[in-house]
């Protein structure tokens, strides 16, 4: 991070105070990045950007509480910051009186003698177009080489991001920090009999060496494209439903939007007022830890500069915390979990760290065995989640299973139930937790929900 | 619009002029490149959101940029920077030309500045909706929320939010391109939580807007009729039994259900998924792919829509396009490097987020013309299925071409008569044949209110999309009843 980057964040925070602001946090995030396409033989497109944004909360106290505004800029000049800051101002005066708004009431992190938390490699730094072309390639030519059915893709794209961040706010707090996010993805298509079928594999970490070998993703991709040649209906019925390590992820992702202190004090959750009660099967614990070493989701420090930490949000299928900033925490009179996320330009809201369910014991090949007849799910699609009342109804492609075995592909099905009765359902839980992303999941399986289809 | 309006506010801001963009638009063709250009942006947002009664915070963004563009073959170079300033431009066009160097055609020199020939301007305000004073967007949001609440005791909960943008646009190419474009754009989001007996609670959502003054936001006739929607539909579904499952005929009502074009056909009609031969459409320009009767139009024309541009991103005129004409697949939606690798016309349909992104084909606004069937009678006509008048979101695989939208106000059908609302169902179907399937069609094209979004590679732009009353058999209801 340049002096110039903390130069910016103090001036906002000091012009925001001399236009009659009580308090003020700032928050700049920069990022180098670099992205390409390789499909086929033939580059498809190289990225290059640099961008910086500086984002700030004005906050006026009142009588009755406090009015707070924020406000970006990507146009960093002294003058552009300046005339923020008084806009910002001018903005939180036309606002109304909030009690439960303002800053931290202490509790900042301790950045001296900081931990290694796993951001990213110094060597990465250097890391050159070329180098990351190759990796598509690679990938690519994997894919394509994996079986002649392979014959088209929509690419193989490999990108690398170096971001920095400095936040800092009126109680003296000023702390930065550096990241980088390296990823390679591919996504061939296979064709037989007239029809086709398209999947994708990545990887993602923070360490180039961490990445999975391109040959390995074009690989993996290109044999989850094949599996789904053939894909059919199948007739409406109610089953047991495994969800795969990706799409277990993504019911883990709708359970942590119902856990923000957001949706619970605006009781636009199912699982509002629920705090301590059993919601789950017992075999669910699920785990949000901001400091886990090169997690996806790590940071020293929260949006609000509060320490990251480890909070179980659920132990045994029973209810343990919500996920807060200090905001929500204070609309539910409880103290902030340092989940505060703060883009440059936003407010501070609430968002998982790294977030999982913890691993069972069984194979998911020792789950699928135990299944005399089910829906394996491998990708959701559309958006048919209700967060209010858990109604849940998506899209879905798959495996069918008879018997304990993989009979054939599935599309064009639906499955529908309520996650806060699938939550109770769930009966097994998979030993093949996978990280891809900030929220991970073992297999799962739900012991019934309903499979629409011809 | 294509006047100098835009020119002169980047000039004046950044200090870059017309001869210095051709000088590095110029350079960029020294090398084996078929086209270059630059995408100037700067975008003013603001927005107030109210929650509980109060509008807590307000919130303003101001986003700057420059991208540079490097054509060869099927190739493509893009660098983009927040710092707009000569030297930058130069820095991001020798990236953009070096990436793009080892391809083999191309030697154009750049053409003199061409102006665009775009139409009169689709969107003139008398101010910009960024520059109206932020207490009057404070007071609509006062007034959304005494209606909602004054409206049926059962309203738990009212978030509400206005959204303004206005953004500056130029685009300069190497063949001559010079287009600038203002675009205002505002948005009213309302929603509604319900509670009724027993605790149960129930959300909905209704939104509007368009590339039009913020004024036309704050007439009742606006902004009540969308309240009175979001209360409606939230306390219809407190009384919502669980949704059928499995296949059966479904007729979908006017307006905003029209994004089962945009899923099931749109995006497949996009030119780069054709020209890959990714889409489940490829190669079948002529081809029947819908029933007699159905016409796909895609217009970007449409005074103050949502969805429509004066000049796409790549500077190029918006235009009406036909994509299916009578059931035949007539066209599809073009950027200039699609349309030139496949021997086509651009039809000003590249489009992009924003300077940090490269343009893509995307739709502006995709809707079916109306046919001549009598709306109620449609409905009397179906003995079991579901109508679905109301839809959040939907997706697509253009590949397999499988899409599902999701319905948040439907009922069910039983002999001709509306039956009780049903809760929100996921509908599935398969692109290159849901329309074949089309029975009767409505004489009642509808437009959206100017909400929609259309996601793609990781990139939002604002879309229409809109639709008369149509019957399809046979599309799978994701429900849990059986």
């Amino acid at each position: 991070m340049s002096d110039a980057e903390r130069d910016a964040v103090a001036q906002a925070l000091a012009r925001a105070r001399a236009a009659g602001a009580d308090a003020a946090d700032a928050v700049l995030a920069a990022s180098d990045s670099l992205e390409t396409r390789v499909r086929g033989e033939e580059i498809d497109f190289v990225v290059q950007a640099r961008q910086r944004t500086l984002g700030l909360r004005g906050l006026v106290r009142g009588s009755r509480g406090t009015r707070s505004a924020i406000t970006s800029t990507s146009d960093l000049s002294p003058e552009a910051i300046d005339r923020m800051a008084d806009e910002t101002v001018a903005l939180a005066r036309a606002t109304a009186e909030d009690p439960a708004a303002g800053l931290p009431d202490g509790g900042f992190a301790d950045l001296r003698g900081a931990e290694d938390l796993g951001l990213g490699a110094a060597e990465d730094r250097s890391v050159s177009v070329e180098a990351r072309i190759e990796d598509a390639r690679a990938a690519e030519a994997a894919a394509r080489a994996r079986d002649p059915r392979i014959a088209n893709s929509e690419g193989s794209q490999a990108a690398s991001e170096f971001r920095r961040v400095v936040y800092g706010n009126s109680l003296g707090f000023l702390g930065s920090y550096e990241s980088a996010m390296h990823s390679l993805a591919c996504e061939p298509i296979a064709r037989e009999n007239g029809s086709m079928q398209r999947d994708s594999w990545f990887s993602v970490a923070r360490r180039l060496a961490a990445l999975e070998e391109p040959a390995a993703v074009g690989r993996r991709a290109a044999e989850r494209a094949l599996r789904r040649l053939g894909a059919r209906s199948v007739p409406t019925c109610e089953v047991p439903v495994l969800f795969d390590p990706i799409t277990a992820a993504s019911l883990l992702g709708q359970l942590a939007g119902c856990a923000s202190g957001y949706a619970v004090y605006r009781k636009t959750s199912f699982l509002a007022g629920r705090l301590g009660e059993e919601v789950a099967s017992p075999l669910l614990s699920a785990i949000d830890d901001g400091r886990r070493p090169g997690g996806l989701g790590t940071r020293p420090f929260d949006g609000e500069g509060l320490p990251t930490r480890r909070n179980v949000l659920l132990e045994r299928g029973r209810l343990t915390s919500w996920l807060l900033d200090s905001y929500s925490a204070r609309k539910l009179g409880l103290a902030s979990t340092g989940n505060a996320a703060r883009g440059a330009g936003s407010a501070p809201s609430v968002g998982a760290t790294n977030l999982w369910i913890e691993p069972g014991a069984r194979t998911q090949d020792e789950i699928l065995a135990d299944t005399p007849k089910g829906l394996l799910v491998t990708e959701l699609i559309g958006m048919g989640f209700n967060p209010v009342t858990g109604d849940y109804s998506r899209g879905a492609a798959g495996l069918w299973i008879e018997n304990g075995e993989i009979v054939h592909p599935v599309e064009e099905v639906t499955i529908a139930g309520n996650l806060g009765q699938m939550l109770r359902d769930v009966d097994a839980v998979g030993s093949d937790l996978l990280w891809l992303g900030r929220i991970a999941s073992p297999t799962l399986r739900v012991a019934r929900m309903t499979v629409a289809g011809r | 619009m294509s006047e100098p309006g835009s020119l002169t506010f980047f000039r004046e801001r950044f200090d870059v002029d017309e001869r210095s963009l051709a000088r590095i638009l110029d350079g960029a063709l020294e090398r084996k490149i078929d086209y270059a250009d630059l995408y100037f942006e700067y975008a003013t947002q603001d927005s107030v959101a109210l929650e509980e009664g109060i509008v807590k915070s307000g919130d303003r963004h101001v986003e700057q940029g420059v991208g540079v563009r490097a054509q060869a073959g099927e190739r493509q170079g893009y660098a983009h920077t927040d710092e707009i300033d000569l030297e930058s431009l130069r820095l991001a066009m020798a990236n953009a030309r070096a990436i793009a160097q080892h391809a083999a055609q191309g030697s154009a020199r750049a053409a003199l500045p061409r102006r665009a020939d775009a139409g009169p301007n689709l969107y003139p305000v008398a101010s910009s909706p960024t520059d109206v004073p932020v207490a009057r967007k404070i007071d609509l949001l006062g007034a959304i929320d005494a209606r909602a609440r004054a409206r049926d005791p059962r309203i738990v909960q009212v978030m509400a939010s206005c959204v303004a943008e206005h953004r500056r646009v130029l685009v300069v190419g190497s063949d001559g391109t010079f287009a600038g474009d203002e675009r205002p754009l505002v948005r009213l989001n309302v929603q509604v939580v319900a509670e009724g007996s027993g605790g149960r609670r129930e959300i909905a959502y209704q939104g509007m807007g368009g590339r039009y003054d913020f004024a036309q936001l704050e007439q009742p006739s606006a902004w009540q009729p969308l309240v009175d929607e979001a209360v409606r539909i939230a306390c219809l579904n407190l009384d919502s039994v669980p949704c059928p499952a499995g296949a059966m005929t479904v007729v979908l009502g006017p307006g905003w259900p029209g994004i089962l074009l945009h899923e099931a056909v749109g995006h497949g009609l996009e030119g780069d998924f054709n020209r890959k031969k990714t889409s489940a459409f490829a190669d079948r320009l002529g081809q029947r792919v819908a029933a007699d009767g159905v016409t796909v139009i895609d217009d970007g024309t449409i005074p103050t829509r949502r969805g429509s541009l004066n000049v796409d991103d790549e500077g190029t005129p918006t235009q009406r396009t036909v994509l299916i004409e009578n059931g035949v697949l007539r066209g599809y939606l073009q950027d200039r490097l699609n349309a030139r690798l496949m021997g086509m016309a651009p039809t000003g349909n590249g489009r992009r987020e924003s300077y940090a992104h490269l343009p893509m084909p995307r739709m502006t606004n995709t809707f079916m013309l109306a046919g001549e069937d009598d709306p109620e009678e449609i409905l009397r006509g179906v003995d079991r299925g579901l109508y679905a008048v109301s839809f959040g979101g939907g997706q697509v695989d253009i590949t397999s071409g499988k899409f599902v939208f999701s319905a948040n106000e439907a009922y069910r059908i039983e002999n001709g008569r509306l039956g009780a609302p049903v809760k929100g169902a996921t509908l599935i179907g398969n692109g290159p044949d849901v329309l074949l399937r089309v029975t009767r069609i409505g004489n009642d094209l509808r437009l959206d209110r100017g909400v929609g979004t259309c996601g793609k590679d990781g990139q939002s732009v604002p879309v229409g999309v809109g639709l008369p009353t149509l019957r399809i058999e046979e599309l799978t209801v994701g429900g849990t009843e059986g």
